[in-house]
């Protein structure tokens, strides 16, 4: 497994009720599966992909992950897992609050833009930069929101929401292994991961809530 | 659905089946139907495939659509020129694996390929029942579908499942038997039947009841409105395939000829196959049987029956774990459709899974061989299977 998400697997708490949004071929969701016993649930929007997530017993469904959130009454789930999307998502907060609407926690992992070798690029060569993590020139690249670790905490705390669990990480020389950052993530990390809450309260939040759906859909 | 039905291209079969006859409702206990009028005795045609394991926990039951029968997988005889409708996805190592699974089919209430309809025999008026026999809904035919699955002494099915009026017979046994079903597959179906649906079915049923020889149900014997009953088919092959498989399958080709002919004969391939189409189906299909189970499918509206009018409210009290699929293609049950029993599945906290899949053949997706489905519905069975021996 990816080494983000075995870090991601490893925060999960055993026979709980998880949300995998943009799932992929189902991977993490099949490990916490059968190593954590949890009842998974993944959102996909690519279909050979969910129907590999299909065929190996996982319950996925196809669809936008923006819209699909939006039918789950509340609270459906223990965690809700946004595994680098965010970077590619319209409205994120939107997206979180939905998150942590309908389940207790959010796991949210990204590409920090705040690594150093974006920063010399950016710096040296005055071009958009591209690195292993975010590969895409600017015309091609999906990623329509670039962000660093240090502006996902600011975020977090703009919303109304706040973090219970960090961790910054350096990628290794294949996708199965890395390194976990303990000083000046937003300088050092290539990704950061994050388990995030609703405060308790809800002054302070930036952006209300999206209407909660009542009714049934025609 | 006859003209897909094709031997396994790897000669894997579940071999020789046996349509075998289950009757029940023998008077003064007969069955009470949705409209209030009573019927028995009933019989059902079925087979089955695999076997049944000790503790009847690997019971998998296959609704089939609407001109489809009993005879889902498997060959009558050495010499039997085609296996059942469904051969391509029953049988060992298949999507519904016969090595692993108990498979039961059963010829709809209405039917007239073995099951009590309007051409079995009235049994105190010793004719044919035509227009007396009494209007079936989807609900009836699921009801005497549980008589069969009592009969067999089996408490819960691994699943259900079935495609088009299928999913529709899938859908309500979730909903009227829910401690029953442990999963369900509904295929390119719908939860009640848009005004398009209807409209289709109407045209097909007048051309049935404006055939002379229809006899307002009473051609038992004499002639029968085939011209009617091929037209209705015609009506429904369009319906079942696409513009694009159409356009691939005969554009605008001739019929062994090279211009038109300017005389009101079959100039186009498409027609030539559509009235072949026809002619097949009148030999083995009653036309007021048609009418009958045309009417079910419209009828059903599991919103208005189950939900007043609500999907969310219609899937509250059910239990099953549902892999939803349609077809970017079908226009007849569009996938607008499937989302929205999906929608009101995941309000209601119920294990869903949904696929979309890219198939350009129109409704009929579900009968044609697709790795993809099979592999789907071969993993989330044996999901749902090892999950509940986990338990």
């Amino acid at each position: 497994m990816r080494f983000d998400l075995a870090l991601i697997a490893s925060w999960i708490e055993p026979g709980t009720r998880v949300l995998g949004l943009g799932c992929g071929e189902g991977d993490l969701l099949h490990f916490l599966k059968t190593q954590k016993q949890v009842r998974e649930t993944g959102i996909e929007i690519v279909e050979s992909r969910v129907a590999r997530c299909i065929g190996k017993g996982l319950c996925v469904l196809q669809g936008d992950i923006n819209q699909e959130v939006e039918d789950y009454p509340d609270n459906a789930f223990d965690y809700v897992i946004l595994s680098q999307t965010l970077q590619q998502v319209y409205d994120p907060a939107r997206l979180i609050n939905a998150m942590l609407r309908i389940g207790r926690k959010a796991i949210v992992s990204f590409p920090n833009f705040g690594h150093w070798k974006i920063r010399t690029q950016l710096l040296f060569t005055g071009r958009a930069p591209i690195t292993e993590q975010l590969p895409y020139q600017w015309y091609d690249t999906p990623n329509i929101r670039v962000l660093s670790i240090r502006d996902f905490r600011i975020f977090i705390r703009q919303v109304g929401m706040h973090i219970v669990k960090e961790m910054a990480t350096a990628s290794g020389r294949t996708i199965h292994s890395g390194t976990v950052i303990r000083i000046a993530p937003n300088l050092l990390a290539t990704y950061g991961i994050f388990q995030i809450e609703k405060n308790d309260h809800d002054g302070g939040a930036l952006f209300p809530q999206p209407d909660k759906p009542t009714g049934e859909a025609k | 659905m006859s003209e897909y039905i094709e031997h396994d291209r790897n000669r894997i079969s579940v071999g020789l089946v046996e349509k075998k006859f289950f009757t029940f409702a023998a008077p003064p206990n007969e069955m009470m139907l949705e409209s209030g009028a009573r019927l028995g005795p009933i019989t059902l045609a079925y087979e089955t495939c695999g076997a049944l394991n000790t503790d009847k926990s690997n019971a998998v039951l296959v609704a089939h659509a609407l001109t489809g029968d009993s005879h889902a997988a498997g060959y009558y005889s050495e010499s039997d020129p085609k296996p059942g409708w469904w051969d391509i996805m029953i049988g060992p190592g298949k999507g519904i694996d016969t090595d692993k699974y108990f498979v039961i089919c059963s010829n709809v209430l209405g039917g007239c390929m073995g099951s009590t309809g309007p051409s079995s025999i009235h049994p105190e008026t010793e004719k044919p029942y035509g227009v007396t026999f009494p209007g079936i809904t989807i609900g009836d035919m699921v009801k005497a579908q549980k008589a069969l699955t009592d009969h067999l002494g089996i408490e819960q099915l691994l699943s259900v499942m079935g495609g088009s009026m299928g999913g529709m017979q899938v859908l309500e046994w979730c909903v009227r038997y829910p401690e029953m079903a442990i999963s369900a597959i509904p295929l390119a179906t719908t939860t009640r039947h848009s005004a398009l649906a209807i409209a289709f079915n109407e045209v097909a049923r007048q051309a049935i009841m404006t055939d002379p020889n229809w006899n307002n149900g009473g051609y038992y014997g004499g002639r029968k409105p085939d011209m009617g009953l091929a037209v209705a088919r015609m009506i429904g092959h369009i319906t079942y395939l696409s513009d694009e498989a159409m356009r691939q399958k005969f554009g605008r080709r001739l019929q062994d000829k090279t211009a038109v002919s300017f005389d009101l004969g079959a100039d186009f391939q498409v027609e030539s196959y559509l009235r072949h189409q026809g002619a097949k189906f009148v030999e083995r299909f009653d036309a007021n049987t048609f009418l009958y189970i045309t009417k079910a499918a419209d009828y059903f509206d599991l919103e208005a029956q189950y939900g007043n009018g609500s999907a969310v409210e219609a899937f509250a009290g059910t239990r099953a774990r549902f892999l939803v699929v349609s077809f970017t293609s079908d226009w007849l049950y569009p996938t607008y459709q499937s989302k929205a029993m999906v929608t009101a599945m995941k309000k209601n906290g119920l294990d869903v899974s949904f696929c979309e899949i890219e198939a350009d053949c129109g409704h009929d997706a579900f009968l044609i061989p697709n790795p993809r489905l099979s592999a789907m519905i071969k993993g989330f069975l044996e999901s749902v299977f090892t999950g509940r021996h986990h338990k």
